[in-house]
């Protein structure tokens, strides 16, 4: 079955992205030969992330197009530079969306910059992050010679998995030139409820529910109040929205409220993200965990799985209770960034990423010290 | 050379006998390290060990060894690269592509030993486990607490997690639940040097780069896993599958896309072609049609509300796109019922010929019907039969080639089959292997869908992990000589490739 949308922007893109990468190489073999770093970026949604961000600007943007999308294949391929915005709207109009819900952050994301960053959004719990939906990526190595890796088929078990390695990269290991990206259709029904209950319930409910067949798609719990979100067949929404009713007097949250409080928690304009002047922690623990007690207000997502903190309390400590905790923090926004924002590694695995760094990129041009100091 | 290069192709021929005296040290320093009866050296006890699933490959290793404990592992593999020996870690022994077949002047090391399920937390929804537990045991045991593990490769009853994670099995249900990939937290894993890596935790994300991503699928030639943290899922309540008819196979080709087109993602949606039904039918009886030219298997699980709505949505598509017949299941003998030829589709391959070659290859399902009718056109060429298998829903071809293994020209013919029906996969946009892995069998495959660079980039990861070359040597990736030697015949993605390598 062939489809329209597949067939007509791959050629006019095909000339024009040529033009592109040839700019790009010659600027990738300059930086290689003079040792100089390069700073990738996309829309700069995300400059924020990360540790150090330094060396001379290779933008992606000029790098944008949508190559192939096949609706019945669930597959989308485009350029690194193209904008999530784009993709999402050619998506939607044919029922169809990235279902790990990437944050667009101000709406300047593009798409090899989420993936470089893998930062998923609230769906993530129970359908999976952007590394599950890679099929397959483009990159540009530091020799200026252009990979494919994986493809545009959901199962491939050709070679290691480097485009998933390459997801979430934060681009230490190379340039990401195109991305393949598995879609899902959009369910058939959604809807949103909230009630009242402490963190400590919030957290034994959610880890109830998951073990049974309730069609759950988001989760949050701040300030005293649960919000879950169900996706799926009518059916199955209707009967989880009356067990809610039933069990837990829930509050149905009107539908366009609810589509504006899921996107609001999405991009961070929820009002537990607007202190900008406070440390924003990113806890990843396992959804069963019992934090022990922290300074600061907490924001819980994915069924327990993430935990946003605001808090001024010492990094030492939100990361030891993290690890105490069987999990990892990441210092997300503001605070001190010098001293390390990625959870620090084991000494075996940090040596296993020198040398795939040293490996991927020996010169030591691509986004040097993002992710970890001497990266 | 460089030695990128050199570190990925060391040791890579595996059949390179080692001398007597050679074995008499190796076999020497593993008994330091073992007890007596983990080590295994003589001709008869080391034979079950000579092939995985893949029988046609066959080679008798140096030696086997059995170890029961995480330490013991780690004095193996200290041992091994002390001496420059490569070690083929294994698990049940059912990889179709030689995975886990030996290497002449290699050790074998077994973990069968390592069967069990150390933890099932019902509350957090995983299992902690050792590689040699089977894959169906973790659902047994998750079973009580209404929760299983979704990957279910056909072989789910014998093959073992580990061998599921150097493969990144999928299984009938994964166009819903994702392969291993999409369902393991957490790896612990003993480098050559002996070195313990944590990978993943008990969260859904952890810090640094995704090497859990990059280990799953790696066939066991990155690190050897000795524990494995797995999602547990709750159990739909209910399943039932729809079975149509076709009188054309693009038809039922084009049902799957419509399917899909719709919004629906059924839990296995499954083809089988007319030579498939006429060899499965007679064997398990489940009533197929065999006047249909193809027949489609679709699966809805859920809740009981939800897999009604959504079978009533699929009978209206199948209809829409003219299905000949179509039976929905009314209860869980039938609908296992339906499932039962596709289940037993290759011991019938095996009723109906001598031995079957199982492809694997995976491309975009638009162009399933155009594959189906070169297939048929390579059946004339090759003077063989295939039977035609797929899971639809994926893309992800399953042809069996018919052939007789004590007529060697019948298996180079069928061998050739099956090269080019994986040249055609990457023609079409896909990939040589969807989920049994590369191994020694699709090496040559490799070099179709790979550029030297590409291959490179790969050596680059095997450098980081195992710089001297010792884990599953001579498997997953092929050598650049290997690829300039068969790209004299061939030609990648339009050019010529290798034209400038040397060749040794």
């Amino acid at each position: 079955m062939t489809d329209p949308v597949a067939a007509s922007p791959t050629a006019s893109v095909g000339s024009a992205h040529a033009e592109v990468l040839h700019d790009i190489r010659s600027k990738i073999l300059r930086a290689a030969a003079d040792r100089m770093p390069l700073r990738l970026r996309g829309g700069g949604s995300k400059d924020f992330l990360g540790q150090g961000f330094a060396g001379e600007l290779l933008d992606t943007r000029p790098l944008a197009g949508i190559l192939s999308y096949e609706p019945t294949e669930l597959v989308i391929t485009a350029l690194a530079g193209t904008p999530l915005a784009q993709i999402e709207a050619v998506l939607a109009e044919r029922g169809q969306m990235l279902a790990f819900e990437p944050p667009s952050f101000a709406g300047a994301a593009t798409v090899g910059g989420v993936v470089a960053a893998g930062l998923s959004g609230p769906r993530r719990a129970s359908v999976g992050s952007v590394r599950d939906f890679v099929l397959g990526l483009g990159g540009m190595d530091a020799q200026g010679r252009e990979l494919q890796f994986g493809g545009q088929v959901m199962k491939n078990v050709a070679g290691y998995d480097v485009s998933r390695l390459m997801c979430g990269a934060m681009g230490i290991l190379g340039l990401i030139t195109q991305v393949s990206l598995k879609v899902l259709p959009r369910p058939a029904a959604e809807a949103s409820i909230m009630f009242d209950c402490e963190a400590a319930e919030a957290l034994q409910l959610l880890n109830t529910w998951g073990g049974q067949p309730l069609p759950i798609s988001g989760s949050v719990h701040g300030a005293g109040s649960l919000v879950v979100r169900f996706s799926g067949a009518r059916a199955a929404v209707e009967a989880a929205l009356g067990r809610m009713m039933r069990d837990h007097a829930a509050r149905h949250i009107p539908e366009a409220a609810a589509v504006q409080l899921w996107a609001d928690l999405r991009e961070h304009r929820a009002a537990f993200f607007a202190d900008a002047g406070r440390a924003l922690w990113r806890l990843s623990l396992p959804s069963t965990a019992a934090l022990g007690p922290l300074p600061g207000e907490q924001c819980i997502e994915w069924g327990g799985a993430l935990r946003w903190l605001v808090s001024d309390a010492d990094p030492a400590v939100i990361r030891q209770a993290a690890s105490a905790a069987g999990g990892s923090a990441m210092l997300f926004r503001g605070g001190d960034r010098g001293a390390g924002v990625f959870h620090p590694l084991p000494a075996p695995l940090l040596a296993l990423h020198r040398r795939l760094k040293q490996q991927f990129d020996a010169p030591g041009i691509f986004n040097p010290g993002r992710m970890y100091t001497d990266l | 050379m460089n030695t990128l290069v050199d570190s990925a192709i060391r040791h890579a021929d595996f059949r390179a006998a080692p001398d007597a005296d050679r074995m008499r040290e190796v076999v020497e320093r593993l008994r330091g390290v073992l007890p007596a009866h983990s080590v295994l050296h003589r001709d008869e006890d080391k034979r079950p060990y000579e092939c995985d699933a893949l029988s046609a490959f066959r080679q008798m290793p140096m030696a086997v060894v059995l170890p029961d404990t995480e330490a013991q592992v780690i004095a193996v593999l200290k041992a091994c690269r002390d001496l420059d020996v490569p070690v083929v870690a294994r698990g049940a022994g059912t990889s179709l592509s030689g995975g886990s077949m030996p290497h002449a002047s290699g050790v074998v090391l077994s973990l069968a030993r390592f069967n069990r399920i150390l933890e099932l937390d019902p509350y957090s929804r995983t299992a902690r486990v050792q590689p040699g537990v089977r894959n169906l045991a973790i659902s047994e045991a998750a079973a009580p607490h209404a929760l299983y593990y979704a990957p279910d490769p056909s072989s789910q009853i014998a093959c073992s997690i580990g061998g599921n994670i150097a493969e990144n099995s999928g299984g009938v249900h994964c166009l819903k639940y994702g392969l291993t990939v999409h369902n393991v937290l957490r790896l612990r894993a003993i480098t050559i040097e002996g070195e313990v890596l944590e990978i993943g935790n008990a969260a859904l994300d952890s810090p640094g780069l995704d090497l859990l991503a990059l280990l799953i699928g790696s066939e066991g030639m990155l690190a050897v896993v000795t524990e494995i943290t797995v999602k547990l899922l709750p159990k739909p309540q209910l399943a039932r599958a729809v079975l149509a008819s076709f009188d054309d196979i693009v038809k039922a080709g084009d049902a799957v896309a419509a399917i899909i087109a719709e919004g629906i993602i059924p839990a296995g949606m499954e083809m089988m072609d007319r030579k498939t039904t006429a060899a499965v039918e007679p064997f398990v009886r489940a009533g197929y049609d065999l006047q249909a030219e193809a027949i489609l298997i679709v699966e809805s699980d859920g809740t009981p509300e939800e897999v009604e709505e959504e079978i009533a949505r699929i009978d209206a598509v199948l209809r829409r796109c003219g299905c000949t017949a179509q039976r929905v299941s009314q209860n869980e003998t039938e609908r296992l019922a339906f499932w039962s030829g596709r289940k037993n589709a290759f011991p019938a391959a095996g009723r109906i010929s001598p031995d079957y070659y199982c492809m694997d290859g995976t491309i975009p399902r638009k162009m399933l019907g155009r594959m189906l009718q070169a297939i048929a056109a390579m059946e004339r060429k090759y003077d063989l039969g295939c039977m035609n298998v797929f899971h639809a829903g994926d893309g992800n071809l399953h042809p069996l080639i018919l052939f007789d293994a004590n007529d060697a020209d019948s298996w180079r013919r069928a061998e050739l089959f099956g090269a080019e029906i994986l040249e055609l996969c990457v023609e079409y946009g896909g990939t040589v292997t969807g989920e049994h892995g590369i191994g020694v069998e699709k090496l040559s495959s490799m070099c179709v869908q790979f550029s030297p660079e590409e291959l490179k980039s790969f050596f680059a990861v095997k450098a980081a992990f195992d710089p001297q070359g010792l884990l599953n040597p001579g498997k997953g990736v092929p050598t650049l000589a290997r690829c300039a030697e068969y790209g004299k015949m061939h030609v990648h993605r339009g050019q010529l490739p290798f034209v400038d390598l040397p060749r040794f």
